[in-house]
């Protein structure tokens, strides 16, 4: 045993065994959620109700550097009172294996209809913002994503 | 070891529109990718998170595999009194952390 | 960028710039061109990284945190039985590693100094590399140096090892037949199939990597890029990668810790 072995006390095996496990894991690139796939996940929450554009603002870096972790801010236009606030706000993408980003659900006790989180995107694509509003209205915005680095691919080590 | 960060104000006015951020220790694993041999890596994600200020639901998020490592959700309440401001993570194989932020309202 | 998409880029001749025909250069950067790896990162990233409560990198150093304050091994002690408040014990103890132990006649790394009191002051098992818990503890001991400049020793006794690290980071290797100096040196700022190629200072480690999608220590950096050159990656610990972090951070003196650092 050398040297550095003795220092770590993690023998040369253990290290192998340990890189094995990491290098296992392969990039493959699943099958991605299409177009229609995410208009059937947006059919499924709105049912048959028209989305209007407006009112809410999906906010993206306009330029990406790694698809692993991108930051999304969604704030929707709302006085946010008992009588006129967002209820639920919910975020789809267009390319990801999974049409369903995420859905938060809230209310006048928000005070601000803003919502911040990070998401994974295996391509350049669309994303959509929908929310629906405490009269059953349904707002949406848009944006059209540039992925440098694209998500899940996990490096050889 | 999973360690949770919160970012709560510790005190607030009444009737202030307060900003809550949260990040939560998870590999949010999709279920989507395969190792070397073929075998599909299960699913291990964070399924859904809720928040209650003193008791009383006052947000939910239901979040699905696009959602990043380590789980990053900010959002808003009004601070309506002194209290607790419980949150809980939920997800596969059993999953289920919580924290808690204490806030002075005046 | 992962070290296959390096050698992704390299063999589809996706290159902006040719490596074939640059010299290895023996030019040290000047103090006034130094830039660290956050500069050339998106604002976007870099708002990440400056804000401790968004600062994913900040679950290590909590977890760290509890870790220096639970009792292992069976002498039963925690590192705050011994090394009381992190805050002051540890403060700016991180920008001086690797640092020379005689007792083993060559530098260790900070993952190496934790592993020593780990098995000698607790008489515990030593943490694995790029485990959570040395991830942890070396990322909570790093936090209490942010903002101090790197400051390696100045030991007569490091100057061999410095020496080597600097001959590796110069001398190409692999089958592209690349030095570290042909990027870091020679064509830093310049795009390599999409991300910009920093001038490899090692000051934000153990950082988050998103590329990762979780914390990672400097040699698993190291690796990256070797795995890129299609070189040899040595296993973690190894001496070659303490002599090359020993040079990194003498190449980088009087910039400041970053630890817990974003990077894509
Ligand atoms: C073909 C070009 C290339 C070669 C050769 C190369 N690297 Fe890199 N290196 C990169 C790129 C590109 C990045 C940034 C990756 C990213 O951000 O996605 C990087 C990142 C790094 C970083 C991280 C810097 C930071 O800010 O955290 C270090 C340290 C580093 N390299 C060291 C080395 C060493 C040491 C060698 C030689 C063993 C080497 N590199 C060889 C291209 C290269
Ligand atoms: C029983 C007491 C004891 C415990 C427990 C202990 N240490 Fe130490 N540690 C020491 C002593 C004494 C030194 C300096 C002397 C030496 O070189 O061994 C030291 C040195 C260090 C150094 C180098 C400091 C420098 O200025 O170069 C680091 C880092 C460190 N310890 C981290 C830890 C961590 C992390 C733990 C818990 C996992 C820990 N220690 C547990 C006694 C302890």
């Amino acid at each position: 045993m050398n040297e550095r072995n003795r220092i770590t006390g993690t023998t040369r095996r253990q290290f192998l065994a340990a890189g094995v496990g990491v290098a296992s894991i392969l990039a493959v690139r699943p099958a991605s959620a299409t177009p229609e796939a995410m208009a059937a996940a947006i059919r499924q929450i709105v049912g048959g109700a028209t989305v209007r554009p407006g009112k809410v603002k999906l906010d993206i870096p306009p330029l990406v550097e790694n698809g692993n972790t991108v930051s999304l801010t969604v704030s929707v236009a709302s006085p946010m009172t008992p009588d006129n606030h967002v209820t639920s706000i919910h975020v789809f993408n267009e390319k990801n294996p999974q049409p369903n980003v995420a859905s938060f659900h809230l209310g006048p006790r928000a005070g601000r209809a803003s919502v911040s989180t990070r998401i994974r995107l295996a391509d350049s694509q669309t994303v959509i913002a929908i929310a629906r509003m405490n009269d059953g209205s349904l707002w949406s915005d848009k944006i059209d994503v540039i992925v440098t680095l694209a998500a899940c691919v996990e490096e050889l080590i | 070891m999973a360690a949770a960060l919160i970012n709560v104000p510790k005190r607030a006015k009444r009737g202030d529109v307060i900003e809550i951020k949260t990040l939560m220790s998870h590999i949010m694993e999709t279920g989507f990718r395969h190792s070397t041999t073929g075998e599909p890596i299960p699913r291990d994600i964070i399924t859904n998170f809720v928040c209650s200020y003193n008791g009383v639901e006052i947000f939910r998020a239901d979040l699905y595999p696009a959602i990043a490592a380590n789980p990053f959700i900010t959002f808003f309440t009004v601070a309506t009194e002194s209290g607790k401001i419980e949150f809980k993570w939920t997800g596969d194989n059993g999953y289920s952390e919580t924290a808690s932020a204490a806030i002075a309202v005046e | 960028m992962n070290g296959a998409a390096i050698t992704r880029a390299l063999s589809a001749g996706a290159l902006a710039i040719s490596f074939t025909i640059i010299a290895a250069s023996a030019a040290e950067m000047a103090p006034g061109e130094r830039k660290s790896g956050y500069d050339f990162m998106t604002r976007d990233t870099q708002g990440m990284q400056d804000d401790d409560t968004v600062n994913p990198g900040m679950l290590w150093v909590l977890d760290g945190e509890a870790l220096w304050n639970r009792k292992a091994g069976t002498a039963g002690k925690a590192c705050a039985d011994c090394h009381v408040d992190a805050r002051t014990s540890m403060k700016g103890v991180a920008a001086r590693y690797p640092a020379f132990d005689a007792a083993r006649g060559r530098p260790l790394n900070l993952e190496q100094r934790v592993n020593l009191c780990r098995s000698e002051r607790q008489q515990a098992s030593v943490f694995r590399y790029e485990s959570r818990e040395l991830l942890a503890l070396t990322a909570f001991i790093g936090r209490q140096s942010r903002g101090a400049v790197v400051e390696p020793p100045s030991d007569e006794r490091l100057k061999p090892f410095i020496a080597a690290g600097r001959e590796m980071f110069m001398q190409r290797q692999g089958q592209l037949n690349l030095s570290c100096a042909n990027c870091h040196d020679d064509n830093w700022s310049k795009k390599l199939a999409g991300a910009v190629i920093p001038q490899a200072h090692p000051t934000g480690y153990p950082l988050y990597r998103l590329e990762w999608q979780g914390l990672g220590s400097l040699q698993r950096r190291l690796r990256n890029c070797l795995v890129g050159m299609r070189a040899n990656a040595y296993d973690f610990g190894a001496p070659e990668y303490v002599d090359l972090e020993l040079y990194l951070m003498t190449r980088a003196r009087g910039m400041p810790v970053e630890t817990p650092a974003v990077r894509p």
